[in-house]
């Protein structure tokens, strides 16, 4: 099986966010929730650089390990998913997360947090398949109709990519080496020096 | 045509000059090995400079990994321009590890300790047999107190418990789908009425502070273990005892009280949007207190019911009869009696106000 990655190539970036819209259309998210966002450091000084960043489907997820209800699986994908009936909206995952990727409508008084959204890979949730009521509450489910996730399908520059981690490793080392000299390919010298 | 005179004037001028060029010349010339070694040193320090220069790249991946902030145009409450976080991973470990996993054995232990003591030694029984005379030991204010706020301890204690050692303990009893039930109504209680007994707490420091203050008695009565182990006659206690003072008033419901109701606060009310790592923090300060709290009150209700005869009335019907009074703390019953602010009535005559005051 494909063990599905993320991976956003800060060099092409250009902090358009058209996967963060893509994100939001195809699954409607609610208003104040973000699956995914960019995030600029330096942000108008020379060295300036973006990354997008959503759930990376982490193999060994903090979120899933503080979660007091166990509502998170990993599916034959390695895509990180979570049960939003079980849900009981404590925050801990948001805590725990090291990306910020757990996010919550806001359900009632006090800002009580609802059921936690985040990035699904486009994968849904446990109901059957493309069904109603998994697009209501996870939105499309694009990989269960062969699709990858919209945000990197979307991406003008392609520095978003997602799919199978082997293939995507396998196009950002051919990017770094057709960049070539330094310093994309910096470290080369001191890692292949004969 | 020069003369001999003026050849003479020439040659001596040239001699001073020699001398003053060779002289200044000896004192100026050993010092150009400084300029030599400066040019050097500057020639080294560039060309190092140049080679342990670092990648722009690697600094940018450095700037992320130490969880600077940058600006992101997303907007939400939970959405943060931070990339990598590196609190919780730190929150996470102590959370499941020392917290849940080692912590919250102290209770498991107390239960175990306090069943050890009852089956071998049984409750503390009252000698002689009390008699029918009864002495007011709490009011109904001060009951109504304790029990509004016990009452509520208790709801917020199992529903704690439930969401911090159901996935452990729960889970695999309940299923998934039963324990999912339950925690997402256990949160709902547990988040309304956690302020609720904040009131509760705050009102019995104000009330019992100033008999829970530990005076030299307090010290002899610890030496003693309280009259609980060994052979040790039952040491002198004020109305409150050392160990009621300092365990259930002091470390229970000052320290943990206290601890707990603040950062319960923090946690109850995400509209007040404190930070990542202050949540973290107060979680650890929860699940810490609440721990030490349950295990302290464990202790408290297992001495107020079964594990000391008579015990249980002082908080029901708030009499105390004379016989256990005197068994349990004898300074109260003296100095009580000295100022004649209790009246000894037989049980079961309806109380008047003033033997309260």
């Amino acid at each position: 099986m494909a063990r599905m990655k993320f991976l956003c190539d800060a060099e092409r970036c250009i902090e358009c966010n058209g996967c963060v819209t893509a994100c939001k259309n195809e699954h409607e998210v609610p208003w104040g929730v973000n699956r995914r966002r960019v995030v600029t450091l330096d942000d108008g000084v020379p060295g300036e650089k973006s990354i997008s960043v959503a759930c990376m489907h982490c193999t060994d997820a903090p979120c899933a390990a503080v979660c007091p209800v166990d509502c998170f699986y990993t599916t034959s994908d390695g895509i990180v998913l979570h049960n939003k009936d079980l849900c009981i909206g404590c925050g801990y995952c948001f805590y725990a997360c090291p990306f910020g990727a757990p996010q919550y409508p806001q359900a009632s008084a006090f800002g009580v947090r609802g059921k936690m959204d985040k990035c699904t890979f486009c994968a849904g949730g446990p109901e059957a398949d493309g069904s109603a009521e998994e697009e209501k509450k996870y939105g499309r489910n694009r990989i269960a109709e062969g699709k990858l996730p919209l945000c990197a399908e979307m991406c003008a520059t392609k520095a978003l990519v997602a799919g199978d981690g082997d293939v995507v490793a396998d196009i950002y080392r051919k990017r770094v080496l057709k960049r070539g000299g330094r310093p994309q390919t910096w470290g080369w010298e001191t890692a292949y020096k004969a | 045509m020069t003369t001999p005179q003026e050849t003479r004037t020439r040659g001596r001028r040239r001699m001073i000059w020699s001398a003053v060029i060779i002289l200044c010349g000896a004192l100026v010339l050993p010092l150009s090995g400084y300029v030599y070694v400066a040019i050097n040193e500057a020639i080294a320090a560039t060309s190092a400079a140049e080679q342990q220069q670092t990648n722009p790249r690697a600094n940018y991946w450095r700037a992320v990994r130490e969880g600077n902030e940058g600006y992101t145009a997303a907007s939400g409450p939970y959405t943060t321009s931070v990339l990598i976080q590196n609190g919780g991973q730190n929150w996470r470990q102590l959370r499941n590890g020392p917290v849940i996993s080692t912590l919250s054995w102290l209770m498991a232990l107390m239960l175990l300790g306090l069943g050890a003591y009852y089956a071998l030694r049984g409750p503390v029984k009252l000698s002689p047999p009390p008699s029918s005379r009864t002495i007011e030991r709490w009011t109904l204010n001060e009951r109504v107190l304790h029990w509004y706020t016990a009452t509520l301890f208790l709801i917020l204690a199992v529903t704690g418990f439930s969401l911090m050692l159901g996935r452990a303990l729960l889970i695999p009893w309940m299923g998934l789908n039963g324990f999912g039930a339950w925690a997402n109504f256990a949160t709902l209680i547990h988040n309304y009425l956690g302020p609720f007994f904040i009131i509760g707490v705050v009102l019995e420091i104000i009330l019992w502070v100033r008999q829970a203050i530990p005076k030299k008695v307090d010290i002899e009565w610890f030496k003693a273990g309280g009259g609980y182990f060994g052979g040790h006659a039952h040491p002198s206690a004020e109305k409150l005892n050392a160990g009621e003072k300092i365990f259930v008033f002091w470390i229970a419901t000052v320290v943990c009280g206290i601890t707990v109701s603040i950062s319960g606060v923090l946690l109850d009310f995400p509209n007040l949007n404190f930070s990542r790592e202050a949540l973290q923090s107060a979680n650890l300060f929860h699940g810490v207190s609440a721990i030490i709290y349950m295990t302290i009150i464990f202790m408290h209700m297992y001495l107020g019911s079964f594990g000391v005869q008579g015990a249980l009335d002082a908080m029901t019907s708030g009499r105390v009869s004379v016989e256990w009074a005197k068994q349990h703390h004898d300074l109260w019953y003296e100095e009580a009696r000295r100022q004649g602010t209790l009246e000894e009535r037989p049980a079961g005559r309806p109380a008047t106000r003033s033997a309260s005051e």
